[in-house]
């Protein structure tokens, strides 16, 4: 996040130089994950949505830097809010865009025996986390994630844009994203339908790259 | 929520329970277009506010069975249901009688309190405004009576939580900013709906809210 100035340069003071957050890029086009998510949901929800999240969290990092040089305490406490929510979003949207794939596919090798290990079938896991994400209560998210400690997976929620790992030390793995604006203008009120199909366009490689990478 | 029915007739007592059922709307699904698209109020009214009614039932039905079996875990696992079913079905119940395709402006003692606790209603829309857009994931913004020191206030909640039961305060004017209540026609813009919002203001129900909750 900081790049420290050489000290040759300014021999009085150090300098921080904070590097903004940027929106990533799909690694698809808008319409490839049609006919489960349309092209206009895709286009809102990278293009305004989580851009929101990144323009906000820079802002809010701004806020928070300005407040720790002025040793404002009480701002940098109040700025934590904006933190979590701008940077959870930012954090949580990165990685669905690198769950879905239009080319779908199954779970496989060392993925596919920890879901067994875990969950007994790969059936039992989907219900699961179908289960999980239809009865979330509000905005939010459901993550298979893994647990280090345990060496085993899990099914966790997360309100808003509550990031799994700082929240509850599962690493992500696979995230579902049940607030509204991610399916409602094709699903309407019917969740279900959007979880149910979402299954379709998981990209099981980059989950089986994020647990490999999280055994390390 | 009960009625008991005469010993002469069953000698055990027994006790029914009345369900809840969904209020119709005060107008038509189109009446407060160009607002509120109909498309966006049949979708809330019948579908979502339907589904916290159905899931109360459900919930309390459930909650008496646990309650005769003594099963007091069970009744306390059933208290997010409750409240996030029960929250939706006040919440949305108020909301239909908040709004109205004729809606006026505040007037009397209604207006005389936004004056006296804000300075002016432009004021009071600002404060009311920037809360409600400002609230993080899904909830509602209200604009509240607090019966102890006398005055209005403006608070959010989250989800489903109803006023009420969670403040204390007596909800006189609430905007529900769950995505399913304007994004079919504003989209991401939150902030445009909750402008819009203030131009199908019921303020006589809101003006009536605040009498009762004076008594």
């Amino acid at each position: 996040m900081f790049r420290t100035l050489s000290q040759r340069v300014w021999p009085s003071r150090t300098v921080l130089v904070r590097e903004k957050h940027t929106l990533p890029d799909l690694p698809y086009d808008y319409n490839a994950l049609e006919p489960v998510i349309s092209a206009e949901i895709m286009q809102l929800h990278h293009q305004k949505h989580h851009q929101t999240y990144v323009t906000s969290l820079n802002q809010a990092e701004e806020k928070f830097l300005e407040a720790k040089e002025k040793n404002d305490l009480k701002t940098m406490i109040a700025l934590t809010s904006q933190l979590r929510f701008n940077g959870g979003g930012h954090i949580n949207h990165s990685i669905l865009w690198q769950n879905f794939s239009p080319k779908g596919g199954e779970p496989e090798g060392d993925l596919l025996k920890a879901i067994e290990a875990n969950f007994g079938s790969f059936d039992t896991l989907k219900n699961g986390l179908s289960s999980s994400a239809v009865s979330l209560q509000g905005s939010g998210w459901t993550w298979l994630g893994y647990n280090k400690s345990t060496n085993s997976l899990a099914i966790a929620t997360c309100s808003n844009q509550d990031p799994l790992e700082p929240t509850t030390g599962l690493v992500p793995l696979l995230g579902i994203d049940v607030w509204e604006h991610a399916y409602y203008l094709q699903y309407k009120s019917v969740r279900a339908d959007y979880v149910k199909n979402v299954f379709k366009i998981i990209n099981w490689k980059d989950v089986a790259t994020r647990l490999a990478t999280a055994r390390q | 929520m009960f009625r008991t029915i005469s010993q002469r007739l069953l000698p055990r007592c027994t006790s029914m329970r009345q369900k809840h059922t969904l209020p119709d709307l005060p107008y038509d699904f189109n009446a407060l277009e160009p607002v509120i698209s109909a498309e966006i109020m049949l979708l809330h009214h019948q579908k979502h506010h339907q589904t916290y009614v159905n899931m109360l039932n459900q919930t309390e039905e459930k909650f008496m069975e646990a309650k005769e079996k003594n099963d007091l875990k069970t009744m306390i696992a059933l208290g997010p249901m409750l409240r996030f079913n029960g929250g939706g079905h006040l919440n949305h119940s108020i909301f239909w009688q908040n709004l109205s395709p004729n809606g006026g402006e505040p007037e009397g003692e209604l207006l005389e309190a936004i004056n006296k606790d804000y300075g002016s209603l432009e004021n009071m829309k600002n404060i009311f405004s920037s809360a409600t857009v400002a609230i993080q994931g899904s909830g509602w913004g209200w604009l509240g009576y607090n019966k102890t020191t006398k005055t209005l206030a403006i608070t959010t909640c989250a989800n489903q939580d109803p006023l009420e039961p969670t403040t204390g305060l007596v909800p006189l004017l609430g905007i529900d900013v769950w995505e399913h209540a304007y994004y079919l026609q504003y989209k991401n813009v939150r902030a445009d709906y909750v402008k819009n919002l203030f131009k199908i203001i019921n303020w006589k129900d809101v003006s009536v809210r605040l009498a009762f909750a004076k008594q």
